[in-house]
């Protein structure tokens, strides 16, 4: 049954099979998909017929690699810049909030705790659809009784950064919580008995505390939006993010580039998440 | 210092201001207008008026309310075998392989999922295709004549359900039954108990928060998943998110497509609603 206790040789051995299965269909679309950025075919499709690094590098009329494919690198660049501000407004406000529920007592708390769960068990398309409404809402406000167009207002770069921060924030809360509920309120205690003031206390003493998991949430975060699509199917105006581009893409037929912008990702991810683990145990 | 926290001080201000401007401004605020805009038609003459029409097109239109029970069929279906193919492996990982192991078995679990959906469905995609590796392989082997489209079908679409959220189960799994002491398992070992006992008498009751917070996160993922339905599921496969998409982007009918939205909402959160009742966990603490 476990380690401690005696287990036949059919028990160990099927449990083991059937763990190695799961770790083969956990990886095999992943593997084919980054081998077949590797095959000299014009379909990402065996038979294999050599290896090649064109559909990185080439500029060839029937072929065009990725390092040259305007249309995915303008979306990598949208990708990054959308994360970038997710991920700083949603580290802001997400520490914010694990402040106010971890150490301030207010009437309602209970209440306004559980909005702030709400984003985890909404479907991202209907948070993407709500916020679509109301900013088209406003937007028609706006112009009918003070006829001032706001481009906020309309799909677009900052309508998805703020679709992408409303339920990252939640879960850069929730992170950053659990490390607060760990803090020893008596260094906090001392720092305010020695006449410091209570900014000074979490500036000084409970935000450097703090510092692992914050950067761990800004990290998460960054993921979280640089990959997001439901969500930001609704509001994306003419720049694309990656995932809207490659879907469309991948929709009317591929091609072995988008293989190569996998591999990319894949690589990209699977560093920024070895480094991002890295570091927080070496903290803990 | 206990009064001092009841009155309002400047620290309060700065956490409630930005909390309560996301919380009502991105979210409180949109679905309270989705709400309305469900209520709301275009009539003849171009004014918009307050009906129930939206509502009314849903039942009356057989596709509409069909897609939506299949949507939550394969829902549940899918949040089932996501948990029959993980306790296992979060038991293997936590109890079985030897410790060694386990810390690195459980960061190659994680490591596929830090992927965009869209490269792991596109994966699939090459994967199972006519023309993709499983059936160049097959062919290869002579097991086939000739290659068997295996995407565009509810098997295919259920596995690539399966594949997305899995993370979301194992991992509260693996949490839970890191905090379950051995000695339980040893002693109702020695009392003679089999493994089917042990499972459903011991490791489930044990495991329960995490199988509800699992089940909570991947049944919500599936019922709002776009990517998987519609590129391995297939045109014949509806699902209850392209309805509300074709009604946005297709027929630009935003009043129909908030009344699906609507919807859509509802039966996630009182289907959550039900299985939090059912396993008597409540949401605070299952999101721990």
């Amino acid at each position: 049954m476990i380690r401690s206790l005696p287990n036949t040789r059919s028990y160990t051995l099927g449990f083991k099979l059937y763990v190695a299965l799961f770790f083969v269909f956990l990886f095999a679309p992943l593997f084919v998909t980054c081998v077949l950025a590797f095959n000299d075919s014009q379909f990402p499709a065996l038979p294999w017929k050599g290896f090649t690094l064109e559909w990185f590098t080439a500029d060839l009329p029937e072929r065009v690699g990725i390092f040259h494919d305007s249309l995915n690198l303008s979306a990598i660049q949208v990708s990054f810049k959308v994360a970038f501000w997710v991920s700083i407004f949603s580290t802001l406000v997400g520490t914010c909030g694990a402040f106010l529920f971890e150490q301030e007592n207010f009437r309602f708390k209970q209440a306004l705790y559980f909005l702030m769960l709400a984003p985890l068990v909404v479907p991202g398309v209907i948070l993407g659809i709500s916020i679509l409404l109301f900013a088209n809402t406003l937007g028609m406000f706006f112009e009918n009784t003070l006829s001032m167009d706001v481009p906020l207002f309309r799909p677009g770069f900052w309508l998805v950064v703020l679709g992408q921060f409303s339920f990252i924030s939640t879960l850069v809360t929730l992170v950053v919580s659990a490390r607060l509920k760990k803090f020893d309120r008596s260094l906090e205690e001392a720092a305010l008995n020695l006449g410091a003031t209570r900014l000074q206390v979490i500036w000084h003493i409970t935000l450097k505390f703090l510092r692992p998991a914050i950067i761990g949430a800004f990290a998460v975060a960054f993921l979280m939006s640089f990959e997001n699509f439901n969500t930001t199917l609704f509001l994306v105006g003419s720049q694309t993010t990656l995932p809207i581009t490659l879907y469309l893409q991948v929709r009317d037929g591929s091609t072995p580039v988008i293989n190569a912008v996998s591999f990319l990702l894949i690589v990209g991810t699977s560093l920024l998440a070895v480094i991002n683990l890295s570091f927080s145990r070496k903290k803990e | 210092m206990n009064a001092a926290r009841a009155r309002i001080t400047l620290p309060f201000l700065i956490f409630v201001t930005p909390v309560l401007m996301w919380l009502f401004l991105l979210i409180v605020l949109p679905h309270i207008d989705l709400l309305l805009m469900s209520f709301r038609i275009e009539d003849d003459a171009g004014a918009t008026v307050w009906s129930l029409v939206n509502y009314l097109n849903f039942f009356d239109e057989p596709v509409y309310w069909r897609t939506f029970t299949r949507t939550a069929v394969y829902a549940i279906l899918t949040t089932m075998i996501t948990f029959a193919v993980s306790l296992p492996v979060a038991f293997y990982i936590t109890k079985v392989v030897s410790p060694r192991f386990s810390g690195f078995l459980s960061l190659l679990l994680l490591m596929p999922f830090w992927v965009s959906e869209l490269v792991r469905v596109y994966g699939w995609m090459i994967l199972l295709r006519e023309s993709g590796v499983i059936n160049h392989f097959l062919l290869k082997a002579g097991l086939l004549q000739r290659p068997v489209e295996m995407l565009y079908n509810d098997v295919t679409m259920v596995m690539g359900l399966v594949y997305t959220s899995m993370l979301f189960m194992v991992v509260p799994l693996i949490s839970v039954l890191e905090s379950l002491d051995d000695s339980l398992i040893e002693a109702a070992y020695d009392l003679g108990g089999n493994v089917f006992s042990i499972v459903t008498r011991i490791i489930i009751p044990h495991a329960m928060p995490g199988i509800v917070s699992g089940g909570i996160v991947v049944f919500m993922l599936t019922l709002g998943n776009y990517l998987t339905p519609n590129l391995i599921g297939g045109k014949n496969s509806l699902w209850f998110t392209e309805q509300i998409y074709n009604q946005f982007i297709a027929s630009f009918n935003w009043n129909q497509g908030a009344a699906f939205g609507f919807l859509l909402l509802i039966l996630s959160s009182s289907i959550i609603w039900i299985g939090l009742k059912l396993t008597r966990q409540k949401l605070s603490q299952v999101v721990q």
